[in-house]
């Protein structure tokens, strides 16, 4: 399936997940690519699991099959572990591995560093990302989707440039964050990059 | 984007949008000038964005107390000579039910459209009904769109073809559709310039009771009149380029029916697996183009009909090669190829069609047992009340009255309702017990107070409230009902998104509207006890709940503060911990489950940026170990 590419996008309601996404497909858009997005509103946005789906390529439905996504792009340590069924053993499997901790009446956090070796056991490309740490120091925690965005637009089979990407970034967020994102972008893609 | 380009995007333009955006794009080419709704997810950005965007728009738009009045405000403005649109979640045209029936009774002069968005595997909703059955119910024609292009020009089809046959038409979309996001292209824009000096035209009623008051000697007549235009209906639907071949295949043995979002899953599935299997799309599905269906089928062995909620084309289908004596196999949900219930994807279609075709790959995917074990021991992350949400301090105040009254959790049934609130049924409040649809909570208490000896707390919303609560309030009053009502008021319709409604004195345009008080409304419904409490008083609350409970009428409580979600309020400063006063009873984490506190190594951590001060933990706490923030 050339030319296809599949990123299910995962987190935590507020982190910016839909935006992030928004911006991927906006720039495919203007790349001259077919892109189909699918989201979810309503219950979720009070403080539950959030994910997007984005195919580039000619899809018709919206939503990625299990185990079909090139790319997973996790907001959340936890919630890249339950977007585990749209990843197969190709899967490029990024995350941030800063911590929101569900509310007391549940299950004990696991530890990351577990979370991150048990992964590798299984996935070939597993590139943890402290992403909540790059985007503080990029000028706010609030940049935290723009460091993912960057770390997106490092794999090398992702079909946009990040020219495009980052022309979509400054056409949905005000110009006064731009800077500040732009090197969000910068320091996602080089975490990954090197 | 910005919104703004919805109004002054040009024919050609090309914007990635969400599939509700592509709705208000549809109505804007096609020329609307009233618009109603009352919110529902998933249809709820529609509103969002018509409210922001009606001014330019040349557009009249109200959130209406609920949608059979939204329906009301649509029909009228269609029988005025105008185009008119509302559109509402599924379970929104139970309520419009009513007075759509009868719409499609009288008909309409100008184009007249309803959008219902249907929520299969119930992403925000109490039923996956399917709004198919309501264009069968009615007899009016019903469009299918599959993604956000056909949305925006199924949209604006709608209304030409409302226009020509006089008839509501009703655009179904499903969760899937209303918020995928794609490529729209833009069309023309059809003049709609305001006449008068408010900002939309205004039309003119002719009178004609033969055609709009269905009294029983003018309503046998527009029956036979309906069924006229459904009769003509179908040579439009029959021909429509809507329904169409998309010829994925030559082959004449198998073939597949497919509308809405199940035509994306059964037409990928069809294309990556190069499964040799001709496909129909039906996107004007309503009445039912038996003709297209059947020439489609003439040669054909077995085919498969893909669609969600109901088996509805299926057994039209089935219907019309009946009546056509083929010889056709037909595959759906009525012979378990496909499931009856919940949403499709590809790999739900993947395995309905493999039962035949064979073509999916099996290989199990095996994980280490360290995955399993990580996967079987994930902490969940269900939705919750915020932090700061005056709901929680609501329910914790009763629960704390019930408790200090003597009266163990099952002498008390909660009587929900839709909302927020609802979320209350989880641990540690456990405070919903029934629940049916808006507004229930009110008839559900009049119901239980007759039926047991138990005491009844019903639970409603203030949108809820105006929306189907008053009615049932007097009843509760006419006929002695006993129970305790609590109008949680948080002055806004929180769980859609944080839509006005008329508690508050704005209107769904933005401008100063007087506001309605649910106090006045109660007192003049003729309740005797009707209290106004500040949930975040703990004291108040409890004091209150004691007093009420022990009453035998219909006591009202209105636990009335701001959702902490509302924008621009001002932000009090979060809880400080003092760790040498804490006596470890983890009461403030099990008993109030506020998100913002948790227990990390033993110690109680206030999240800070959480945190919105409502200060209700430094009352639970008896050790003073939570203290306000300065």
């Amino acid at each position: 399936m050339d030319n296809h590419y599949c990123i299910y996008i995962c987190g935590v309601g507020g982190q910016g997940i839909i935006k992030t996404s928004t911006i991927i497909g906006e720039a495919a858009m203007n790349q001259g690519l077919d892109v189909v997005m699918s989201e979810i509103h309503g219950m979720s946005q009070r403080g539950g699991s959030v994910s997007t789906e984005l195919k580039i390529g000619g899809f018709n439905s919206s939503i990625i099959p299990n185990h079909g996504a090139d790319m997973l792009l996790s907001f959340e340590p936890v919630e890249t572990i339950r977007g585990l069924d749209k990843v197969n053993s190709e899967t490029k499997i990024v995350y941030n591995t800063h911590p929101i901790i569900p509310s007391s009446t549940n299950k004990p956090y696991p530890s990351v560093d577990g979370i991150t070796k048990t992964l590798k056991e299984n996935f070939k490309h597993v590139l943890p990302i402290d992403g909540t740490h790059l985007a503080i120091d990029a000028g706010s925690v609030l940049s935290l989707n723009m460091v993912l965005l960057g770390a997106v637009t490092a794999d090398d089979k992702f079909p946009l440039t990040k020219e495009s990407v980052i022309d979509a970034m400054k056409n949905n967020l005000k110009p006064k964050f731009h800077e500040m994102n732009l090197k969000a972008i910068e320091s996602g893609y080089k975490s990954i990059k090197g | 984007m910005n919104l703004k380009e919805l109004v002054t995007g040009v024919s050609g333009e090309k914007q990635f949008l969400l599939g509700n955006e592509a709705a208000v794009r549809g109505v804007i080419e096609a020329g609307v000038s009233i618009a109603a709704t009352y919110p529902g997810t998933p249809s709820s950005e529609i509103g969002n964005v018509l409210s922001v965007l009606a001014k330019d728009a040349n557009i009249y738009f109200e959130f209406s107390t609920n949608e059979k009045v939204a329906m009301e405000v649509a029909a009228t403005a269609a029988a005025s000579g105008l185009r008119s649109f509302t559109f509402m979640k599924h379970v929104g045209m139970n309520v419009a039910a009513d007075s759509f029936m009868t719409t499609a009774y009288s008909g309409v002069t100008g184009g007249m459209v309803i959008l219902s968005a249907d929520d299969p595997s119930l992403f925000s909703s109490q039923n996956e009904q399917d709004t198919r059955n309501y264009a069968r119910l009615a007899n009016v024609p019903i469009l299918e769109p599959s993604n956000c292009q056909e949305v925006k020009d199924m949209v604006k089809y709608a209304f030409d073809l409302s226009e020509q046959f006089g008839l509501p038409v009703i655009v179904r979309t499903t969760t899937r559709v209303s918020h995928m996001r794609g490529v729209v292209e833009f069309g023309d824009v059809k003049d709609n310039s305001s006449n008068n000096d408010n900002h939309w035209k205004r039309g003119h009623f002719n009178k004609d009771p033969s055609k709009y008051v269905p009294v029983p000697a003018f309503a046998g007549d527009m029956h036979i009149r309906l069924w006229d235009k459904v009769h003509k209906l179908e040579e439009v639907t029959n021909k429509s380029e809507f329904n169409k071949e998309m010829n994925l295949s030559d082959n004449k043995k198998y073939a597949l029916i497919a509308s809405s979002s199940a035509y994306n899953y059964a037409y990928d599935v069809c294309k990556f697996n190069n499964l040799d299997i001709n496909i129909l799309k039906l996107g004007f599905s309503y009445p039912f183009p038996s003709k297209k269906v059947c020439e489609f089928l003439k040669d054909v062995d077995e085919v498969f009909i893909v669609e969600e909620v109901d088996p509805i084309i299926e057994r039209d289908t089935l219907a019309a090669i009946g009546a056509e004596k083929l010889n056709v196999t037909v595959h759906g949900k009525l012979d378990g190829t496909f499931p009856l219930y919940h949403e499709f994807n590809s790999d739900v279609v993947a395995e309905g069609l493999d039962k035949t075709f064979n073509f999916k790959n099996d290989d199990e995917i095996s994980y280490s047992s360290s995955l399993n074990k990580l996967e079987e021991d994930l902490p969940s992350r269900a939705p919750v009340l915020c932090a700061g949400c005056p709901h929680r301090a609501m329910y914790y105040g009763i629960n704390l009255a019930i408790g200090e009254l003597g009266l163990k959790p099952e002498d008390v049934i909660f009587a929900s309702d839709i909302g927020c609130y609802t979320l209350g049924i989880n641990p540690p409040y456990n405070a919903a017990d029934y629940l049916l649809s808006m507004g229930s909570s009110v008839g559900d208490g009049c119901g239980f107070s007759v039926s047991t000896d138990q005491k009844v707390a019903s639970f409603i919303g203030d949108s809820t409230f105006f929306h189907s609560g008053v009615s049932p309030l007097i009843n509760a009053v006419h006929n002695k009902h006993n129970f305790v009502l609590t109008v949680l008021d948080n002055r806004i319709t929180a769980m859609t998104g944080g839509q006005p409604n008329p508690g508050i004195p704005i209107d769904g345009m933005g401008d100063e509207a007087p506001e309605v008080s649910i106090r006045k409304l109660a007192l003049a419904c003729g309740c005797d006890y009707v209290r106004v409490i500040n949930p975040f008083n703990l004291d108040q609350v409890v004091k209150t709940y004691k007093e009420a409970f022990q009453r035998d009428d219909t006591a009202v409580i209105i636990s009335k503060a701001p959702c902490t979600l509302i924008k621009g309020l001002a932000k009090k400063p979060p809880v400080d911990f003092v760790e040498g006063n804490c006596n470890y009873c983890d009461k403030c984490v099990n008993e109030l489950a506020c998100p913002a506190i948790s227990k990390v190594n033993g110690k109680i951590t206030i999240d800070k940026a959480q945190c919105d001060g409502c200060n209700v933990c430094i009352q639970v706490c008896k050790y003073g170990a939570l203290e306000a923030g300065r």
